[in-house]
């Protein structure tokens, strides 16, 4: 008995085994990031220049650089965050300052969001082509230009839409968490001054919730830079040699330029070193904005631990 | 209406009952000041009665109470109108000569076969609408990167949360948060160009993109999914259960494995309904790197072609209205359905152990 009681020496054979499989898993996760980023990083860096990042495609996509995918990719998440900030950060103070949480209406517009975060990427794309492509783009036309093509067919405007439906949930989460990150203090103070509920949404809460609405946005901006299947029948194209200079013209986009030089070249040893520099902009683009949303989120953290611990 | 009229009504009535009582005892020392100060407290009084905010207030309130249904509006449209442009298989009898709801899921006669078979050959001069080789291709796909992705992510989710000391937790988080962050297009490439050779090398696949292939690289794009939300769930559970295991004198992996474990089993479930509605709907992955031939086989090392990829990669091509075009919708809707269904699980699940846990603790 006064064994048993001593502090163990070693460890438990079960806590030796579970230690080393879960911690194994652990490694291999690790291991394909560092795989797979180290492969894009070795075989693109050599071209990522500053010609690369400057220039358009040239001799069928084999020569060249990529400029009009960076500028349709820049294009494409600036109109998209446009449309899906307001409705969302709009959805989220609804849901998180109005809406009684027990209610019908609160309790659907739950399920729509989580939902609406669950519906294949593929499917936004069909969406996209029929409602806003065919429906409004088609009506639009019928109204306003006699039944010509202007914007009945995809287009930067409605790929940039589509992403927004895509990417509200993001936002909406990432709003919805910053709201509940404002203490009540605050807003029972606010009240206590006389002022009215929307007074201290705008007023105090709002202000405050600043660092977590730009880091939905930010993870917005990330999820729509990299989503490819959502624009496939929206508005992106193989190859222009113009940039779009209207809401109604086509675009190039950095994931859809990957695609197309992965699958469609005739030429795939040519295209190979272009394509892993692609790659690599890319992946650097969506790493810089998921760790400035991590930093901005763990700052919000910091002060908000701060104020209150 | 919603409740939020009646917290700033009783501020107000109370604010006015102060400004009265304020107002009233005061003995008045010059003529003048009194004048000021009950002019004062009635135009107070007047603007803390009348608590209607103004109209400006009003009309951005009801802004956001109508954007607030932007997501459902977006769910229904999504709906409506993928439904839309499928509806013509069921009503169109033009449609009807090349397609119908039974030749999509029965076996048919084609010519040149000797016995009724599944076949989905929508470019040919006898469009075959076959759609078993596609719902087979997928849950081919979606298993193997199932059973790739659940172990590795809830095991690393246990020693995360239960192993790992604060400084390899602040390495490991980040960095998986970083793999959900590689957009799905790059992982269908990596598939494509370095994993297919890595695989063919390995097992001496005769076509280089399979299942295989495309179900380990859709593992990628599920595991940090799952990883996340089960560590959440496993973070969850109270500290209590382990402190009364431990008093019990449970081991460390006893505990883990008999108490945490079943207590998050509701999150961890979630975790995997999450991650397999992301790996049935995912797109380019499977576009990219399961080669997209539509064989009806069990055969992991084959070439498959999946319902999402088989959208991506023939929409660009048929007439707008066409029989295809219906079918490639009817498609959609299927996803849209199997997707939700999988979703609806898994977040019901989810609120429900928020639920219970916000009642224990």
């Amino acid at each position: 008995m006064s064994t048993s009681l001593k502090p163990r020496r070693w460890p438990r054979l079960g806590d030796v085994l579970l230690w080393l499989t879960t911690g194994a898993a652990t490694v291999i996760v690790l291991i394909l990031l560092v795989i797979i980023v180290g492969d894009v990083v070795r075989n693109g860096a050599r071209g990522l220049t500053l010609t690369f990042l400057t220039q358009a495609p040239k001799d069928g996509m084999t020569a060249g650089g990529i400029f009009p995918a960076i500028f349709g990719t820049v294009a494409l998440v600036l109109l998209m965050t446009l449309a899906a900030l307001p409705a969302g950060v709009a959805t989220a103070i609804y849901l998180h300052e109005y809406a009684r949480p027990d209610a019908l209406g609160t309790r659907i517009v739950r399920v729509a969001v989580n939902n609406l975060a669950g519906v294949p990427s593929i499917v936004f794309g069909l969406f996209g082509l029929g409602f806003f492509v065919q429906f409004l783009g088609g009506g639009i036309d019928k109204v306003f230009y006699g039944g010509a093509k202007v914007f009945g067919q995809p287009a930067l405007l409605w790929a940039a839409l589509t992403m927004a439906v895509l990417t509200l949930p993001v936002v909406i989460v990432a709003t919805e968490e910053a709201l509940s990150n404002v203490s009540g203090d605050v807003r029972l103070a606010s009240a206590a001054l006389g002022a009215t509920q929307f007074q201290t949404i705008t007023r105090v809460v709002l202000p405050q919730a600043v660092p977590g609405i730009l880091t939905g946005a930010i993870l917005a901006v990330s999820r729509g830079a990299g989503e490819v299947a959502p624009i496939l029948f929206t508005g992106a194209a193989y190859f222009l040699p113009k940039l779009p200079h209207s809401l109604h013209d086509q675009f190039m986009q950095l994931g859809y330029h990957v695609y197309v030089l992965a699958t469609q070249s005739p030429d795939v040893d040519a295209t190979k070193p272009l394509l892993y520099s692609t790659v690599l902009v890319l992946l650097l683009l969506t790493f810089a904005l998921n760790a400035s949303a991590i930093v901005v989120r763990s700052r919000m953290r910091q002060r908000f631990s701060k104020s209150h611990g | 209406m919603n409740g939020h009229d009646t917290e700033p009504a009783r501020f107000a009535r109370d604010a006015s009952l102060f400004a009265q009582a304020d107002a009233d005892p005061a003995g008045p020392t010059k003529p003048g000041q009194l004048v000021l100060r009950s002019s004062q407290s009635s135009s107070r009084k007047r603007t803390l009665e009348r608590h209607r905010p103004p109209l400006s207030e009003r009309l951005t309130e009801m802004l956001i109470h109508v954007l607030a249904y932007s997501a459902v509006a977006a769910m229904v449209l999504i709906l409506i109108f993928i439904a839309k442009e499928a509806w013509p298989l069921l009503t169109s009898s033009a449609i009807h000569r090349e397609v119908t709801l039974a030749k999509m899921w029965f076996a048919q006669q084609w010519p040149g076969y000797d016995t009724p078979e599944h076949v989905w050959q929508p470019v040919s001069e006898v469009p075959k609408f076959g759609v078993w080789p596609l719902i087979v291709g997928t849950v081919k796909v979606t298993a193997i990167s199932m059973l790739v992705a659940v172990p590795l992510a809830i095991s690393a989710a246990v020693f995360v949360s239960q192993y790992a000391s604060r400084r390899t937790r602040e390495i490991v988080k980040p960095a998986i948060e970083f793999l959900a962050g590689i957009p799905s297009v790059v992982l269908g490439f990596f598939a494509l160009m370095v994993m297919a050779s890595w695989f063919q090398d390995f097992f001496g696949f005769d076509s280089r993109l399979n299942a295989l292939v495309a179900g380990v690289a859709l593992s990628i794009a599920v595991i940090p999914v799952i990883f996340t939300v089960c560590e959440e769930a496993l973070g969850a559970v109270p500290r209590s259960y382990v402190e009364a295991s431990a008093a019990l004198g449970a081991a460390r992996w006893q505990t883990i494995l008999r108490v945490m474990l079943p207590a998050a089993a509701p999150g961890i479930a979630a975790s995997i309904a999450l991650g397999l509605g992301r790996a049935f709907g995912e797109t380019m992955i499977v576009l990219m790197a399961s080669g997209n031939a539509a064989i009806l086989s069990a055969n992991p090392a084959e070439s498959v072609r999946t319902l999402s990829a088989t959208i991506a990669a023939e929409l660009a091509e048929v007439v707008f209205g066409g029989p295809h075009y219906t079918v490639l919708f009817a498609l959609a809707v299927l996803l849209f359905i199997v997707t939700f269904g999988i979703n609806f699980v898994g977040d019901q699940t989810i609120s429900r152990m928020k639920r219970r846990m916000g009642v224990s603790s």
